[in-house]
């Protein structure tokens, strides 16, 4: 593994290679086949590629609005072209559906290109903003920067948004970025590596592969920003590695979404809804309600209504349904495929091993202390914990981490509220799933253990922007600073102290 | 702390979108010694403001402000939710291993880096206010005694110890040959002719301190100043010509009265020389010339950027606070305060009914629906309804 990813990194390290016909791919594949030569100190494939990053940086070339207007529409551009590839690939990778594939991947990531293009200038603006009587005269703003050199590690559930839509903010800002896209939805990270960097200019973008030793490599190379998506246990791993060179970081994590249901609902529309966002791609959604919290007796409505729901939405046999996903690989069909086993199956239960198929599952009785109420679901499968009022929700909810989305169905809106009020999550939707997250004008991220930071629309630009602060001076009128040197006086500093004082006061001197 | 709303697309017009800011929990403030009451009470405005529970850990460097903290600040805030944490380093590596849900640092990128790793830990969020060595350029086009004057303020205030003071200064022999006569003039006006026994001059924190400054006195060669007296932990308004960029005071952040001059041929000389070091937390350029201001600071990077004058941006609420890279991470000051010891909830609170409009998102699946879905998602900005 370690070879092929040093060959793919001299792969992607090939400069100019805007287009490569099929005779020069071939041998590029061959290449990547012959085993890297060894070397008695440990190889680093990224160093040369990370320089030549960094240099294309120093020199200012992706400085302009018009360099980096160009580099997003050469993504909107990949995504145009290649946009029955991709779906192949998504279908491939997690058999998701032409809609699932459209919907959380390709129109995403497009309306943030889109978006992007339409903002960039504005967002570029320095921000004027109010000044003192002291510095009346002179010109204050924010002046937004790049960082530098950019790193984005994405993970395998929505392995185009989650690359892309970070991608975005961070060329928008003007960095040079690395992409490291996960190995584990193999059919995207080929097309990631292969295509993407043919629209993009290689002097200030490049794809690096690998698994977690070769990401290990990476990331004690210093960067100047890194962005991650994944598992909190990897989280903290970024986070120490990006400490040794204080760089800065957002952690897009992860947890368990608790969504409180009401004993004031109608099940049906709850069942409905709750299902769809439980279900969509297969339930590997990092804001996906992960169990349900609701009385016994709301359970007993619950659970025909679900049932009622998941056969309208696939079918009496929803593994033959199109519209149903698959589990993104063995190791998680097999931890979910135990998971099963906690508590009691309600509904589904099915799976199969050889399609990495598992049924849209409902469990009941299950305990707090059984691993399906432990570790973050990432599946298909809905525990449903009893609990006997709003109180109990919240209590239950705030003795645990603090998840990237909480959710609550009344039709009390002052119920929705006080849930609201009362926890903690990094989005929160009232009667609904995760559709706060289709909003760029809302930001996106978690809270403790689900994360640090937020990207999307504005919010990413922002992100891999550093705000400066600036003040520019006039170099003379210097006797208006008298008053601030030595040997100093107390009505100078009574004067100095009013001057200061910020302009948009109530006070009304002047 | 009002909800701030967000525009929403087609999906969710009947839906309420907004931001809400909500406090982290707990929140450890850890401050330095050389601002001790301004970097204590700041952050813990904000902390406060945005309804955390502190904990705060001033600088037991800075005794006398230490002890007015610990014993007197506690009778003004209610104590269940505030408290004061005393001690060295090895009491801090303790509080750290502790989860908070904020962690505030003011100090050295040293021990930034062990702040940060035991954030990472408990994937704790940070801000770092670090430093490094901030660079002061000096157009050839400019008023000799006006920069001196502005230079020597911000430089010899607190006795240089302010992580945004310019560090050093970059010009021409030239500019260098007219400089120092006007900063020997800026010196006596403002701190008289024997400084030591001004009341306007500061001190040194304490004998380490003393004795590093002191050491890098020897660096190049001293053209105003110089003089040092132990038992006042005093260190005269110096500037030092001649230095080379290996020597220490050229290395590392002086945080004295003391001020290097490294020569120069022009801007983007000047330029180059600044891009090759770590990016500082402040940085200033003195020219008549707008032209050159504008250059400096369109081809550098720094935590925030003074033309014509030191770091009078600092009295601005209106302007984060914050550095860049080894500077620090993170803002503060007004409401970037309130906002870094927030977290900003996204919001979405939708009807309970009104099912029948979510049908187009269910499955099975159609063209025509796919096509509705992708035209109302991306309708954020349109103006239909």
């Amino acid at each position: 593994m370690f070879y092929a990813a040093c060959c793919h990194s001299l792969l992607t390290m090939t400069p100019g290679a805007i287009s490569t016909p099929i005779s020069q791919r071939r041998k590029l594949r061959q290449r990547r086949r012959a085993p890297c030569p060894r070397s008695h100190n440990r190889m680093d494939p990224f160093e040369d590629t990370l320089r030549r990053l960094r240099e294309t940086f120093q020199v200012g070339h992706t400085r302009s609005a018009e360099f980096r207007a160009a580099q997003l529409r050469g993504l909107g551009r990949f995504l145009q072209d290649n946009k029955q590839l991709l779906h192949d690939a998504l279908a491939q990778d997690l058999h998701k559906s032409a809609f699932e594939s459209e919907l959380s991947e390709v129109a995403i990531s497009q309306g943030e290109v889109n978006l992007a293009l339409r903002n960039l200038r504005a967002w570029m603006k320095d921000e004027h903003v109010p000044k003192s009587l002291a510095t009346q005269l002179d010109s204050a703003f924010i002046r937004k920067e790049p960082f530098g050199l950019v790193l984005i590690i994405a993970p395998w559930n929505y392995p185009l948004n989650l690359t892309l839509v970070p991608l975005v903010g961070a060329l928008a800002a003007g960095n040079c970025v690395v992409l490291k896209p996960s190995e584990i939805s193999k059919s995207i990270e080929k097309i990631l590596a292969e295509e993407l960097p043919r629209y993009l200019d290689q002097s200030c973008f490049a794809v690096v592969l690998g698994g977690p030793q070769e990401t290990g490599q990476l990331l004690e190379h210093r960067f100047d920003y890194i962005f991650f998506t994944g598992s909190p246990r990897v989280g903290k791993i970024v986070m120490t590695a990006a400490a040794k060179h204080l760089t800065p970081v957002t952690l897009e994590l992860g947890g368990k979404n608790p969504c409180y249901v009401d004993d004031n609902c109608d099940p049906q529309i709850v069942a409905n809804r709750v299902a769809w966002f439980r279900y969509f791609n297969a339930g590997q959604t990092c804001v996906a309600p992960d169990y349900l919290l609701c009385s016994p007796e709301m359970q007993e409505r619950l659970l025909p209504a679900l049932q009622s729901t998941i056969t309208r939405f696939y079918g009496d046999d929803p593994q033959s349904s199109p519209n149903l996903g698959r589990i993104i690989n063995q190791k998680h069909f097999q931890r979910l495929r135990a998971l099963l086993g906690c508590g009691r199956v309600a509904i589904g239960g099915q799976s199969d091993e050889h399609d990495r198929y598992i049924a849209p599952t409902v469990l009941v009785d299950v305990q707090e202390a059984e691993p399906v109420m432990q570790e973050e679901i990432f599946g298909p499968i809905l525990p449903i914990m009893n609990v006997r009022g709003v109180d109990e929700a919240i209590e239950f909810i705030n003795r645990r981490e603090k998840p990237l989305a909480l959710f609550a169905f009344s039709n009390s809106s002052q119920v929705v509220k006080r849930i609201l009020a009362q926890t903690s999550s990094g989005g929160f939707c009232g009667n609904d799933g995760f559709m706060h997250i289709t909003l760029a004008s809302l930001p996106f991220g978690g809270v403790g253990a689900s994360g640090i930071g937020r990207y999307h629309g504005k919010f990413s630009f922002d992100t891999f922007s550093h705000h400066r602060a600036c003040l520019l001076r006039s170099p003379g009128m210097e006797k208006l600073n008298a008053i601030r040197y030595p040997p100093h006086s107390p009505r100078h500093l009574r004067k100095l102290v009013v001057a200061m004082e910020a302009r948009d006061c109530s006070c009304t001197l002047l | 702390m009002k909800d701030e709303p967000g525009s929403t697309n087609l999906f969710t017009k009947l839906d309420s979108a907004f931001v809400r800011k909500e406090p982290f929990g707990l929140v450890l403030i850890i401050a330095p010694w050389n601002y001790p009451v301004n970097l204590n009470l700041v952050p813990l405005v904000g902390a406060l403001a945005a309804g955390n529970c502190v904990v705060l850990k001033p600088s037991e460097i800075s005794r006398g402000t230490e002890k007015v903290l610990a014993e007197v600040l506690p009778q003004y805030l209610d104590q269940r939710c505030f408290a004061v944490v005393l001690g060295g380093p090895e009491e801090m590596g303790q509080l750290l291993e502790h989860k908070f849900d904020y962690i505030f640092f003011t100090g050295s990128p040293r021990v930034g880096k062990i702040v940060m790793t035991a954030a990472a830990k408990h994937l704790t969020p940070v801000t770092l206010e670090l430093g490094g060595k901030n660079p002061c350029y000096v157009d050839d086009d400019c008023d000799p005694q006006i920069v001196a004057n502005r230079v020597a303020w911000f430089r010899y205030f607190n006795a240089g110890q302010t992580c945004v003071a310019p560090d050093y200064l970059l010009c021409s022999p030239e500019m260098q040959e007219r400089l120092l006569p006007a900063l020997q003039s800026t010196i006596t006006r403002f701190y008289g002719d024997d400084p030591q026994s001004s009341p306007n001059l500061g001190r040194i924190i304490n004998q380490k301190h003393f004795q590093r400054l002191r050491a890098l006195l020897g660096c190049g060669r001293v053209a105003i100043g110089g003089q040092s007296d132990e038992h006042d932990r005093y260190i005269a308004p110096t500037v030092l010509v001649d230095v080379q960029e290996a020597e220490p005071v050229m290395q590392e952040e002086i945080f004295g009265p003391i001020l290097p001059i490294m020569n120069v041929r022009g801007m983007d000389e000047a330029i180059e020389f600044i891009n090759r070091r770590e990016k500082p937390l402040a940085l200033y350029a003195f020219s008549n010339s707008s032209q050159v201001v504008n250059q400096m600071l369109e081809r550098t990077s720094s935590g925030s950027f003074g033309g014509n004058d030191g770091f009078m941006y600092m009295t601005l609420l209106s302007l984060p606070f914050g550095g860049v890279g080894h500077s620090g991470m993170g803002r503060y000051r007004g409401k970037f305060t309130f906002d870094t010891f927030s977290h900003h909830r996204a919001c979405l609170l939708c009807p309970a009914g009104l099912e029948n409009l979510n049908d187009i998102r269910y499955p099975p699946y159609s063209d025509r629906v796919q096509q509705l879905t992708r035209w109302a998602l991306g309708s954020q900005s349109c103006t239909l309804l």
